[in-house]
């Protein structure tokens, strides 16, 4: 360590809040390396470049891009009647996390308690490739729950993989499987969290089980929720890549493809970059100013930021 | 507190464990359907399984192991998994520590300037471009170095070691011990529990993690078991899918071990999670809470 004499004879180190800078340094080029210089990339989205050519071998077009992706908007449409659709039913359903955490907390045995936390929350923990065998598994033509019709003598075969009809729903349901039991934990978190001299006071006042749950419990997770809440809505453009991209088949596409998808498809498949730079660019945007704007809501009616 | 006795609350309990007993096999039971099925005989198993596994055959497993792709995909995903960890740790935890320091130079700047990308995400192609001009395409390193300063896991480890004592710090300082010394002898063992929560967290992540190897990796030899089991399912399952309503279910015998197959696949890649899981969960737990106070 570097030391400097200082005038009344004192030892003076190198300021240790500069040091701990520039030891940061290095970790603050590498994030910038990983998630800011991919923006840069944005820039392609103002060109007619195409995979291949260099960036500068290729025109700058202004926002050429837009008016192309107006005159798609039929299809773009369709994605996004699919990505709100889908985010609207996750949103709608969200309160089944907080039943499932309160009903959890009514349970009387630890031990059946933390049995049940435990096997509800493993489907947060595998992947959507995995989730996607198991949902063959059961739901195919000849998975599980058609050859126990099969069995039973019900001439009927499921295969809820390529029904258009219930796309959504089946969409929906898969989600919930996999992440219901994570969601509940914060959940019960907050309830563990709620002063315990309330239900005493409850108690005493002769309450039943129900009116201490809607007085006291549902109020007290009010918070949480909100706050996840406002994290939804500004997340609604993103339902993520993973699972509609395992999900895709041609039977249920129309119903399937939703944003990330569609970026992808854009992008990958039809190998239009500048077209799936713009689409993606625009999300992140939309989706950063929503994050806003739920903060400053949320600052303004609760007194708390949720970033 | 007493307890309620009455007849209608004795009611709601049943309701109640019924409920939560029908979730859990809701659960678990998939799980289950496919590891009777893959130790079933693949040809008794097409017929339709339900409780118990159809005689017991374990010839698809042998078959599987036999294939080149399966154990070079494994050990591919335990090296992304292991290396990947370890690297999120050190240099998450080494980085929360600094901006912990309240004297830090620009403190507030430097970690905002990482928590931002949380929320800004370029999109598919300009990272898959970005990727590809590091070089990192077809190259191992792609499945463990990006994810090394990760924002979420900064967070969590930040507001633990915001609660350690100053004082701790403070006296190792006048002992002579250094920015490392004390990162390393003082601050790294006190946040093992938190370490840990990352951890676990990275490596469940690590994974299942299939997307940079779809997109950027196909050298043969990088592939990840996810990888192999998305192979195998894409072989068969889209036309399966596509034809479905045209075809009579009893003339897909041909597909019988394509779906055994698939089963053991699958049963391989969740394995390590089921068995890891049960004894990981309060590190879960641990870090959804510590999340929830500052998300």
């Amino acid at each position: 360590m570097r030391k400097i004499q200082g005038q009344n004879g004192v030892v003076k180190r190198m300021p240790e809040g500069k040091k701990y800078f520039l030891a940061s340094i290095p970790f603050l080029i590498f994030v910038f390396a990983f998630a800011y210089v991919p923006l840069f990339g944005w820039a392609y989205a103002f060109t007619n470049y195409s995979p291949g050519k260099s960036l500068f071998g290729s025109n700058f077009t202004g926002l050429n891009i837009f008016i192309k992706i107006w005159d798609n908007r039929m299809e773009l449409i369709r994605v996004l009647r699919n990505t709100l659709t889908m985010s609207f039913i996750c949103i709608a359903t969200s309160p089944l996390a907080v039943i499932f955490a309160i009903l959890l907390n009514e349970i009387k045995s630890s031990k059946f308690r933390k049995l049940v936390q435990t096997t509800t929350t493993l489907p947060n923990f595998i992947s959507w490739i995995v989730v996607y065998t198991l949902a063959f598994a059961m739901f195919s033509n000849d998975g599980m729950v058609s050859n126990l019709f099969k069995s039973l003598g019900v001439d009927k075969t499921v295969n809820l993989l390529g029904n258009n009809n219930v796309a959504w729903v089946f969409q929906w349901g898969l989600a919930t499987w996999k992440t219901l039991g994570w969601s509940a934990i914060i959940y019960i978190a907050s309830i563990a969290g709620i002063d315990s001299e309330l239900y005493d006071a409850a108690h005493v006042d002769g309450a039943n089980r129900f009116q201490t749950i809607m007085n006291i419990t549902v109020p007290g997770l009010y918070s949480t929720y909100f706050v996840l809440l406002l994290l939804a809505i500004s997340n609604m453009l993103s339902n993520g890549f993973e699972q509609y991209f395992i999900f895709y088949n041609p039977l249920t596409a129309d119903k399937i493809e939703v944003l990330d998808y569609y970026v992808y498809k854009i992008g990958v498949l039809t190998n239009d970059y500048p077209q799936s730079i713009a689409l993606g660019m625009t999300k992140t945007i939309i989706s950063v100013a929503l994050l806003f704007t739920a903060n400053k809501l949320s600052k303004k009616i609760r007194g708390v930021s949720i970033v | 507190m007493k307890k309620n006795y009455s007849i209608s609350g004795r009611i709601a309990d049943i309701l109640i464990v019924l409920f939560c007993t029908l979730l859990m096999l809701a659960c678990i039971y998939p799980f289950y359907y496919i590891i009777i099925y893959s130790i079933s005989v693949p040809s008794e198993a097409a017929k339709g399984l339900v409780l118990l596994p159809k005689g017991f055959n374990l010839d698809t497993y042998k078959g599987i192991l036999k294939l080149n792709d399966i154990p070079g995909a494994y050990l591919i995903s335990i090296c992304r998994t292991i290396l990947g960890t370890l690297l999120t740790i050190i240099c998450s935890s080494f980085f929360a520590y600094l901006v912990t320091n309240p004297n830090m130079y620009f403190r507030s700047a430097v970690y905002r300037m990482v928590i931002i990308t949380m929320y800004i995400n370029a999109g598919l192609i300009p990272w898959y471009m970005t990727m590809k001009a590091y070089g990192l395409q077809n190259n191992f390193l792609l499945y463990i170095i990006p994810g090394a300063v990760s924002a979420y896991y900064v967070i969590l480890l930040k507001t633990y070691m915001e609660q350690l004592p100053r004082e701790l710090e403070e006296s190792a300082k006048i002992d002579g011990a250094g920015m490392v010394t004390i990162y390393w002898k003082l601050i790294f063992p006190l946040s093992k529990p938190i370490i840990a929560t990352v951890g676990v967290y990275s490596m469940v992540g690590q994974w299942n993690q299939w997307t940079d190897n779809y997109f950027l990796v196909s050298n043969a030899k990088l592939q990840t078991l996810q990888m192999v089991l998305y192979n195998y399912l894409n072989q068969a399952n889209r036309f399966q899918n596509m034809t479905s309503s045209a075809i009579d279910a009893s003339s897909v015998t041909s597909s019988i071990t394509t779906t055994s197959v698939k089963m053991c696949i699958t049963v391989l890649v969740v394995l390590p999670i089921m068995f890891v899981y049960p004894f990981l969960q309060r590190y879960f737990v641990k870090g959804i809470m510590m999340g929830a106070v500052k998300g």
